[in-house]
């Protein structure tokens, strides 16, 4: 019988990233791995996508597009800044940046924690369904675009239309709010919302107090059409 | 697709690495863009008076063409050719140069004119590009380059980035834009020519056509973040600056990484990541509709 290994250090310096996926595909859940460690990430997209294993997984250095996209179950931390659409679709699990995050960070996640300790630039949480993000520092324009089902923490400031179109998400501003988008709104905070910043905020191991957040949410106008609205929202 | 890529060395003895740790980049950045690409170099001027005309033909009798200009214009100036490239320095005027470029059969295409610049294009892999003209020996003060998909005009050299107008000034794009023929319509009243039906050379002629109105770049560009309707990462060089700028929604990538030795730009980290000292360097993205900018 085969030994259970718990720590296995890949390094994309010595092995392509299809190699490194198909490994975490196959390999890994049949060797019940369970602390997997990336080294020379270089900025390489597609690095640990589609993973469903209980599994941590740590990559060093800074790290391309799509990074833990479509996650399941695994636990996965980028010690460095990411490209693009970082734990796009994540299912569940947690992906953890240590540094930024560029545009599209969880977008249209459906469930687990993304967690961005810097800043999120534009479109953070685009068409999020269900997942939390909580971002340490700011997020750029766009932000929660659409976002149907989930929370995004933000502690920092918010950009440019933040919220626009907004669905069922909820968003939880402790800075600035630059500009709201069409149908966000401030509501007031509830029991029920600082209880929820202050769980999403100790799971992100991100230390600030619930009181200071502002809840931002869909005022639902643009459910249904109105004839009369003439294009004015 | 497309990527774009820039590197500024800031001191003058690190000139010499400057296509050295440039190629790296540029060939990552193939994977955007494989079908042309192009590269201007920046490097000491040519003496006043004169200037560095970059030339493109494919299959061109270089040395023959070389006699008949000679011969013909009675204009000065050693040619340089590689390829399907030639540089010539020579004090013969660029309308001069253009009128006995036209009448030659075929026409070598102008790439570029002026003290400082030298602009290289051509179709195929950017790696065969770069091997071919051999780019890892470019010196000097800083570089930008383009790596093409093409998707809305044809796949050309003349269609490749680096565009150019008037001198010393280039630029690359990625992105699209919407509004390229309104634009085109309005300098092609003013008497500018145009030499392809590519966006990108409507948006290089217009902010260079705002310069020679009197617009500083930075004036000029401003202009254009409300004239210009579309998608852009722009990356401009003249003879003595580098620019960055995004539109008003960022939809194109860039990221810069800067240390105490050079300025390096390129839609993305993976083509930095080789850099001496990225590691520790300052990396950000930059912000819609900032202007970002480096001195020589």
């Amino acid at each position: 019988m085969e030994s259970v290994k718990q720590l296995e250090r890949l390094d994309l310096a010595k092995m392509s990233v299809r190699e490194l996926n198909q490994f975490l595909h196959h390999e890994l859940p049949r060797l019940g791995i369970k602390h997997v460690e990336i080294l020379n990430p270089n900025g390489m997209h597609n690095i640990a996508v589609g993973l469903d294993a209980d599994v941590e997984v740590d990559i060093r250095g800074h790290a391309g597009y799509f990074i833990g996209g479509m996650n399941k179950r695994a636990r996965i931390t980028v010690h460095g800044s990411v490209g693009w659409s970082v734990a796009e679709n994540i299912m569940s699990g947690s992906v953890r940046v240590t540094g930024n995050a560029s545009e599209c960070a969880g977008a249209s996640g459906h469930g687990g924690l993304v967690v961005i300790e810097g800043n999120a630039s534009s479109r953070c949480g685009i068409s999020m369904k269900g997942c939390d993000i909580v971002v340490g520092g700011s997020v750029g324009h766009v932000s929660a675009f659409m976002a149907q089902a989930g929370h995004l923490v933000v502690c920092g400031s918010a950009g440019p239309s933040l919220g626009d179109s907004l669905y069922e998400a909820v968003i939880y501003v402790r800075g600035k709010i630059h500009s709201l988008g069409a149908d966000a709104r401030e509501e007031p905070m509830t029991d029920t919302d600082r209880a929820k910043v202050a769980e999403l905020l100790k799971r992100a191991n991100i230390d600030y107090a619930a009181s200071e957040f502002k809840r931002v949410g869909s005022a639902r106008s643009l459910y249904h059409w109105n004839s009369d609205a003439n294009q004015h929202y | 697709m497309c990527g774009i890529v820039g590197l500024m060395m800031k001191h003058a003895s690190q000139r010499e690495s400057l296509g050295r740790l440039l190629v790296p980049m540029f060939e990552c950045m193939a994977e955007r863009g494989p079908d042309s690409a192009g590269l201007a170099v920046f490097s000491d001027p040519v003496p006043e008076g004169q200037r560095r005309f970059s030339l493109f033909q494919p299959d061109c009798d270089w040395p023959a063409l070389e006699r008949a200009f000679r011969e013909q214009t009675r204009a000065d100036g050693p040619w340089q050719a590689v390829a399907n490239h030639a540089t010539l320095v020579s004090s013969i005027a660029p309308g001069d140069l253009k009128a006995w470029l036209a009448e030659c059969d075929p026409s070598p295409h102008l790439l570029s004119v002026g003290r400082y610049i030298d602009v290289y294009k051509d179709m195929g892999h950017p790696s065969e590009i770069s091997r071919r003209y051999q780019f890892s020996k470019l010196a000097g003060s800083h570089a930008i380059g383009h790596t093409r998909m093409a998707t809305e005009s044809a796949v050309s050299p003349a269609h490749a980035h680096p565009f150019t107008a008037g001198e010393d000034f280039c630029l690359v794009h990625n992105g699209s834009l919407s509004n390229p023929y309104m634009l085109r319509r309005r300098l092609e009243a003013q008497n500018l020519h145009f030499e392809t039906d590519n966006d990108t050379e409507a948006a290089c002629r217009f902010i260079e056509w705002r310069m020679q109105q009197g617009q500083q770049l930075d004036q000029a560009l401003q202009t254009a973040f409300t004239e210009l309707d579309g998608f852009y990462t722009l990356l401009i060089a003249t003879e003595s600056q580098l620019t960055l700028v995004r539109d008003a929604f960022a939809c194109k990538p860039a990221v810069v990484a800067e240390t105490d030795d050079y300025v390096a730009i390129s839609s993305e980290f993976r083509s930095l990541a080789h850099l001496p000292g990225v590691a520790d360097a300052n990396i950000f993205e930059p912000l819609p509709e900032e202007i970002y900018s480096w001195k020589v």
